[in-house]
């Protein structure tokens, strides 16, 4: 049986998360995909590209509009629904847990459009992984730089080698059970209060 | 999390001044002396609340007064059977047009007086003009196709003649960008709650030519729709909610408590805008643009005027509305379905312990009182009303059918 290659849109305003979304449709096979970011003349774009599938992101809040245009038939020549499979609820609660909704051209098969769906999901958890690692990231080089200041206030107050500082913070932190980066914040937030006012 | 609370309730909001009452449960204590634990999400859009619902993921949330019926009737994708036990208030919308359209107007006879019939006529000969020159169609926005904004600013034209199918043009917008889509000339006007009505006027790109509460006065906008489900299982849990709301939204109808209302949705996590934006729907005094002002009666009633009282005459008249344009079909199914979606004996149940004042009856004729009138009720002094539709149009949900046939350009 031979099968159209099914259009595929993307509409999402993270155009990293967007790249990654068409990357993997891509590489599953899938040649007509579009990626838009900014849904200003959507109905214009959507009547020439006629998808077959429609995948967005739930932070998207122009998914009103989008779903009142999908139902108009004038905007879109053919009636799009969105991805409802009832007996399928496990997958639509990945889908919103994931934060990715898919819309697809009414009578389209359900299983046609399954493996788009999962490939989104797992792309979107992805890329949420990755925002939360690079968070991670970003959180320790700032209680580094934080560490290296009360290192410093150590140093100069009480005559400490760096060395000797950096164990002085250990010992503290490991005594009271608490993250060092969170003992160094500490003393440099005490360090200002109690320092000459035009430290301030 | 509080470990001592007895219910844990999670509820979604869009960022809108109307979820006031739901906010202000949460953040100042009134749910927690009811013993629960309320947790608050911020939601982009109205798809996003109905597939949470659907999925478990709320167990209520601040809705379109309209939603919960378009759920019910199914006219949603993956929507859940919603019901409505208590309403967030009453008006708050205004309809806001450019600049260029109110020279139109002006130019025709309206007047910055907020009176709907004038402002009607004008648009109307407005839009005939630009008709006959063949100009391109005005185009509106509302927040949603089943919303109380679509149906009130649809009441309006019809009723001053213009058929809203073909005479303009209606698109969605979510409301946080609605005065940008009129500066930037993709829209001509809009219908939606504050402050995006201000914040055209404030940009001086705007100006408001009516309100809701001139359309029909003390009429229905948001509500707290709860996933029927859970409503069925936890109903002590939702009484205790309910009875949360109730103090939360006395306590915001007190111009007493107006500033600190204000900072409340000020903060980042609700409006994220400053409370100075906020203070025209708390006051009724509006800004109409190019200098005009105007203090509007019964503006946004949070609480008075039984404001939370879930009307069954209200989703009533939103299913008129909804068979009117072509929502859905007119059958004694969905007229049950419409019926049953608000539930006012969950409202009283919950507050009748508090001894406040409630309501009698479920429905009430709408449009029937033309002044504020003391109404029989258990409890003390409830009073409601005047709750005239601008055109002098009666709705009695006893006389449904003859309501619906009898509109003008009805898709029946």
């Amino acid at each position: 049986m031979v099968r159209t290659a099914l259009a595929v849109l993307v509409i999402d305003e993270n155009r990293i998360r967007a790249a990654i979304i068409e990357a993997g449709l891509r590489e599953a096979g899938h040649e007509r995909v579009t990626v838009i970011h900014d849904v200003t003349g959507i109905a214009r774009r959507i009547a020439e590209i006629e998808p077959d599938v429609i995948v967005i992101d739930l932070e998207n809040p122009n998914r009103d509009m989008l779903e009142n245009m999908f139902q108009l038939s004038r905007a879109v020549k053919r009636p799009i629904a969105m991805f409802v499979d009832r007996s399928d609820q496990a997958s639509i609660e990945a889908a919103v847990d994931a934060g990715v909704s898919a819309y697809v051209v009414d009578g389209l098969r359900q299983e046609r459009v399954k493996p788009i769906l999962d490939m989104a999901v797992s792309r979107f958890n992805a890329f949420s992984r990755m925002a939360r690692e690079l968070e991670e990231v970003r959180g320790e080089l700032e209680s580094r730089k934080v560490i290296d200041r009360a290192k410093g206030i150590l140093m100069k107050s009480r005559g400490l080698s760096e060395e000797a500082a950096y164990t002085l913070l250990r010992k503290t932190a490991m005594n009271q059970n608490r993250k060092i980066g969170d003992i160094a914040q500490s003393l440099v937030t005490a360090a200002g209060l109690l320092g000459p006012a035009e430290d301030e | 999390m509080s470990m001592t609370a007895e219910h844990q309730i999670t509820a979604g909001f869009m960022p809108l001044f109307d979820s006031a009452v739901l906010v202000a449960a949460g953040e100042l204590g009134f749910a927690a002396q009811e013993g629960i634990d309320l947790k608050l999400h911020r939601e982009t859009s109205w798809a996003n609340i109905r597939d949470r619902i659907a999925i478990g993921h709320f167990h209520l949330a601040h809705m379109l007064g309209p939603m919960p019926l378009a759920c019910n009737l199914g006219l949603t994708p993956l929507a859940s059977e919603t019901i409505v036990p208590f309403s967030l208030g009453l008006g708050g919308n205004c309809v806001t047009i450019s600049n260029a359209v109110w020279a139109g107007m002006a130019a025709h006879g309206a007047e910055a007086d907020l009176d709907p019939a004038r402002a009607g006529a004008a648009l109307g000969a407005l839009i005939r003009e630009r008709a006959a020159a063949g100009g391109d169609p005005l185009r509106f926005a509302v927040v949603h196709p089943h919303s109380g904004h679509n149906y009130e600013l649809r009441y309006w034209l019809a009723a001053c003649g213009i058929d809203p199918r073909q005479e303009i043009e209606i698109v969605i917008v979510p409301p946080p960008f609605m005065a940008d889509a009129l500066a930037a000339g993709r829209i001509d006007g809009y219908c939606v709650g504050e402050p995006w009505n201000s914040a055209a006027v404030a940009a001086g790109t705007g100006h408001i030519v009516t309100v809701k509460a001139r359309i029909w006065r003390n009429s229905p906008e948001k509500v707290i729709g709860v996933r029927k489900a859970w409503a069925d299982e936890n109903p002590e849990a939702l009484a205790a909610l309910l009875r949360a709301l109730h103090h939360s939204a006395r306590w915001c109808q007190d111009p007493a408590n107006h500033g600190e209302l204000a900072g409340v949705m000020a903060q980042a996590g609700f409006l994220g805008l400053p409370p100075t934006v906020q203070m025209p729907i708390l006051t009724g005094h509006l800004q109409l643009g190019g200098g005009a002002e105007r203090t509007i009666d019964d503006f946004f009633l949070p609480f008075d005027k039984a404001a939370n009282f879930p009307w069954k005459s209200h989703a009533l008249w939103f299913y008129t509305q909804m068979v009117r344009w072509g929502h859905v079909a007119h059958t004694p199914e969905n007229l049950a379905i419409a019926r049953d979606c608000y539930r006012p004996d969950l409202y009283r149940s919950a507050l009748k312990p508090l001894g406040v004042a409630l309501p009698g009856a479920n429905s009430k004729v709408e449009g029937a009182l033309q002044i504020a009138t003391a109404v029989g009720a258990t409890g003390a002094g409830l009073v409601l009303g005047p709750d005239g539709f601008f055109d002098g149009q009666i709705f009695d949900p006893d006389e449904i059918d003859a309501y619906i046939t009898g509109q003008k350009f009805a898709e029946i």
